[in-house]
């Protein structure tokens, strides 16, 4: 199953290879990842998906959590949250192609950030597996360049992860 | 307040930490540290023959004592010789504070001279690290080093020091913490107790109990709580390579250790168990045989202070995550309770039938209730010497070991009553560490009778450390078991590549040991018959203040006995001897 791990950890040089390193050393792989500081500077929140069963995804978390710089983590994929991820799409947009792909980007609520005589620039934000099905409905012929963001995500409700 | 210099609060700081002993090697990057230990520090300094040894005497000192190993190294080539070591002490959770020098902040990813990117390279081995960039914070960063080393489950740390921190010039205050907090890092003090009521009635309820027990008890200064709990449940107990010592051996109640090369009566006590105690130990592979046929029958309580260390192989049915000397200790007292509540609960007798099958496979095939080994052939045995150590020391000998066929002799052979005697590279192996651990042991004791058992193979991988010894007068006795070839090496070839020797035979390139350690200024005495064997340890040992190299001659062709059968075999499965299985 994938799980989103969301990481709280001191904003320190080293924290992030440490994490990182954590996951090529024992075998485990990262699916997404992103990281930047939190309301607090001396934190930075980093999160991270990643596929296993439960007994791996019991391992990674008792691993991650041995590691001095991390200060509290939690499984968002055990309660009920919010997933979004952001993605930057160049499509090569001429002739009819353009109305067509204007309307795929408003299905997706998506915007054209960068307007070129031949290519869109598209922002479109949710959930990973919406951004795979707006990748899908364009079509890979028209796709120049994909960047994604990782998924960054939170809990609903009262729950926070904070110190 | 003082105004002290970055080398001159290392070595300031090392006084107020209560070091003994300074394990290092300079060069370039920790000159100014060096001089700030010339002109001021109280603890002495040993200078190594090779960082790596400096890595190992400082982990010899530790597991001796408890205390972190201190080792200070320089840059580069300094940084990456200790490397070895401090693999050596994060796989057997070894508390170290290793100081690595490090090239100018400025020059930092620039390719400099000596510059290597210590916390890169050592950061999948370490507890933790810290690279220091303003001088006002080594105090702390200190402290803080010795707290993680030494707390939860203990670890080496390495403080990276770029030289422009440590010069003279610059001074600020000093002040040394006494104490250090450190918001993301707060080990377990207590189990929990409704895990521990768990676990208390499956233990008063178990028919074929075991308590498997591991270096952790050692780390964790459990063995007395321990031997209690032991005592009161009639429980058999065995240990891993790492935890020997900590139940006593001479006790009818030790089963002697299991695993690959693990006693039969322990194998099977496991194997057919109903409920395991398994303590400060981590189901290691070299324990388990193959997981999927591990301990059919057996319910298993899981105590370790490392909650990554439960369930991670062998999945546990009651884990408790605390210390295990206080778990231990609330554990028994909840046992008490329960069986004085209610008086129709099993008492100690009820094992009976447990302790009658346990004896029969005792006799049957346990090293210690007679000689296990062919004693028709004319050569000295590898467990005669160490049967004749443990005889000559009382079985009171700090012994450290290297890595082969002579390691697995010392640890079924030679019978700890203590903890922290046996000082032993379990986790990573390494050839090499007999040597220098056996300094760092003697350093500490220095009335202590502390002996190194090695083969010819290992010795030589830091065999540089004679000179050391030379210098500081470490009279240790080094034990080598000499069988001509890398024997751990041979005797798998001998068993899965039907003989083919490659390249685990020295022909005729060995040195005349004798000479060699007369050469360094100590003694050699070299042993080629058993009738002289005894008599030669006595003297080895009646020598107090003379290292003794005693070069043992010893079967060439003998097999480390029993082992199991891998892979795909079960605890129970084993090799008992050359022809003969279960
Ligand atoms: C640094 C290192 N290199 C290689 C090995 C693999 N190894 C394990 S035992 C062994 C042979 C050791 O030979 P020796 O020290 O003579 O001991 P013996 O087995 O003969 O008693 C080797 C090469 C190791 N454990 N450590
Ligand atoms: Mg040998």
């Amino acid at each position: 199953m994938r799980h989103i791990i969301s990481v709280l950890m001191e904003n320190e040089p080293g924290a992030l290879s440490r994490v990182v390193g954590l996951f090529s050393q024992r075998g485990y792989n990262i699916e997404t990842l992103n990281v930047a500081p939190t309301e607090d500077p001396t934190l930075s929140r980093l999160t991270l998906t990643t596929i296993g069963d439960d007994h791996k995804i019991e391992q990674i978390t008792k691993h991650l959590n041995r590691l001095i710089d991390v200060v509290k983590l939690v499984d968002l994929s055990e309660g009920s949250h919010i997933e979004r991820e952001l993605m930057l799409v160049k499509v090569r947009a001429t002739g009819a192609q353009r109305a067509e792909i204007k309307r795929c980007t408003d299905i997706f609520r998506g915007q054209i950030v960068d307007v070129g005589p031949s290519v869109y620039t598209i922002q479109v934000t949710g959930a990973a597996d919406k951004l795979d099905s707006f990748l899908e409905a364009v079509g890979e012929a028209a796709i120049m360049e994909v960047v994604r963001s990782g998924v960054s995500g939170i809990a609903r409700g009262e729950k926070v992860l904070s110190l | 307040m003082e105004l002290l210099s970055g080398g001159e609060m290392i070595a300031r700081a090392m006084e107020d930490e209560g070091v003994e002993f300074i394990f290092g090697y300079p060069g370039g990057a920790v000159l100014h540290i060096y001089d700030a230990l010339f002109k001021s520090c109280k603890v002495p300094h040993i200078l190594v023959r090779h960082e790596q040894a400096a890595t190992h005497a400082a982990d010899g000192y530790a597991r001796a004592t408890g205390k972190p190993g201190v080792v200070l190294v320089t840059s580069g080539p300094g940084a990456t010789n200790a490397i070895t070591g401090i693999a050596t002490a994060y796989m057997d959770s070894i508390p170290m504070v290793v100081l690595s020098g490090q090239v100018m902040s400025h020059l930092i990813g620039e390719d400099a001279f000596q510059e290597t990117d210590m916390l890169g390279i050592s950061r999948p081995i370490v507890k933790h690290s810290f690279q220091v960039s303003r001088t006002e914070d080594i105090p702390e960063i200190i402290k803080k080093a010795f707290y993680i080393a030494s707390s939860g489950r203990p670890g080496p740390v390495v403080i990276d020091l770029p030289k422009d921190l440590t010069n003279p010039h610059d001074k600020y205050e000093y002040n040394y913490p006494k104490k250090v907090k450190l918001r993301s890092y707060t080990p377990a003090a207590r189990g929990h107790s409704g895990q521990i009521k768990k676990a208390a009635s499956l233990l008063l309820g178990a028919k074929r109990p075991v308590i498997y027990a591991g270096g952790g008890v050692v780390q964790g200064n459990a063995s007395e709580q321990l031997r209690v709990l032991a005592r009161e449940l009639n429980f058999p107990v065995t240990h891993t390579l790492m935890g020997l010592g900590a139940y006593p051996a001479s006790d009818r109640q030790f089963l002697g250790m299991l695993g690959m090369h693990g006693f039969y009566e322990a194998n099977n006590a496991m194997h057919h168990s109903d409920v395991i105690l398994a303590v400060g130990a981590r189901f290691d592979d070299r324990v388990t045989n193959t997981c999927s046929k591990f301990c059919p029958g057996a319910k298993i309580v899981h105590i370790d202070i490392d909650p990554a260390a439960i369930s991670k192989t062998i999945a546990a049915d009651v884990p408790i995550v605390g210390p295990v000397d206080s778990v231990l200790t609330d554990l028994l007292a909840v046992i008490r309770e329960m069986r004085q509540a209610d008086s129709s609960l099993p008492d100690a007798s009820s094992l009976k039938h447990w302790w009658s099958q346990i004896d029969e496979w005792r006799d049957a095939h346990g090293l210690w209730v007679k000689p296990r080994y062919d004693i028709s052939t004319p050569y000295i045995k590898p467990q005669q010497v160490i049967e004749t150590l443990c005889k000559v020391t009382h079985g009171k000998a700090y012994v450290s070991s290297d890595v082969g066929q002579h390691q697995m002799f010392a640890a079924q052979y030679y019978k700890f009553d203590e903890p922290r005697r046996w000082l032993n590279s379990g986790g990573l192996g390494t050839m090499g560490f007999g040597l220098p651990a056996a300094m760092g042991a003697k350093l500490a004791f220095p009335d202590a009778d502390v002996a190194c058992v090695t083969g010819e193979g290992s010795i030589q991988m830091n065999i540089q450390e004679l000179s050391t010894c030379a210098q500081y007068n470490i009279p240790v006795k080094i034990i080598s078991l000499y069988n001509g070839y890398l024997g751990m090496v041979k005797q798998w070839q001998d068993m899965q590549y039907e003989g083919r020797y490659s390249e685990s035979v020295y022909e005729n390139s060995l040195p005349d040991f004798v000479k060699l350690t007369e050469a360094y200024g100590h003694v050699g005495i070299k042993v080629t018959q058993l009738s002289d064997l005894e008599e030669a340890m006595k003297e080895a040992f009646a020598r107090k203040n003379d290292l003794v190299f005693m070069d043992i001659h010893v079967d060439p062709h003998e097999h480390v006995y029993p082992m199991h059968i891998a892979p795909n075999g079960s605890m129970r499965d084993m090799w008992l001897s050359k022809t003969e299985r279960t």
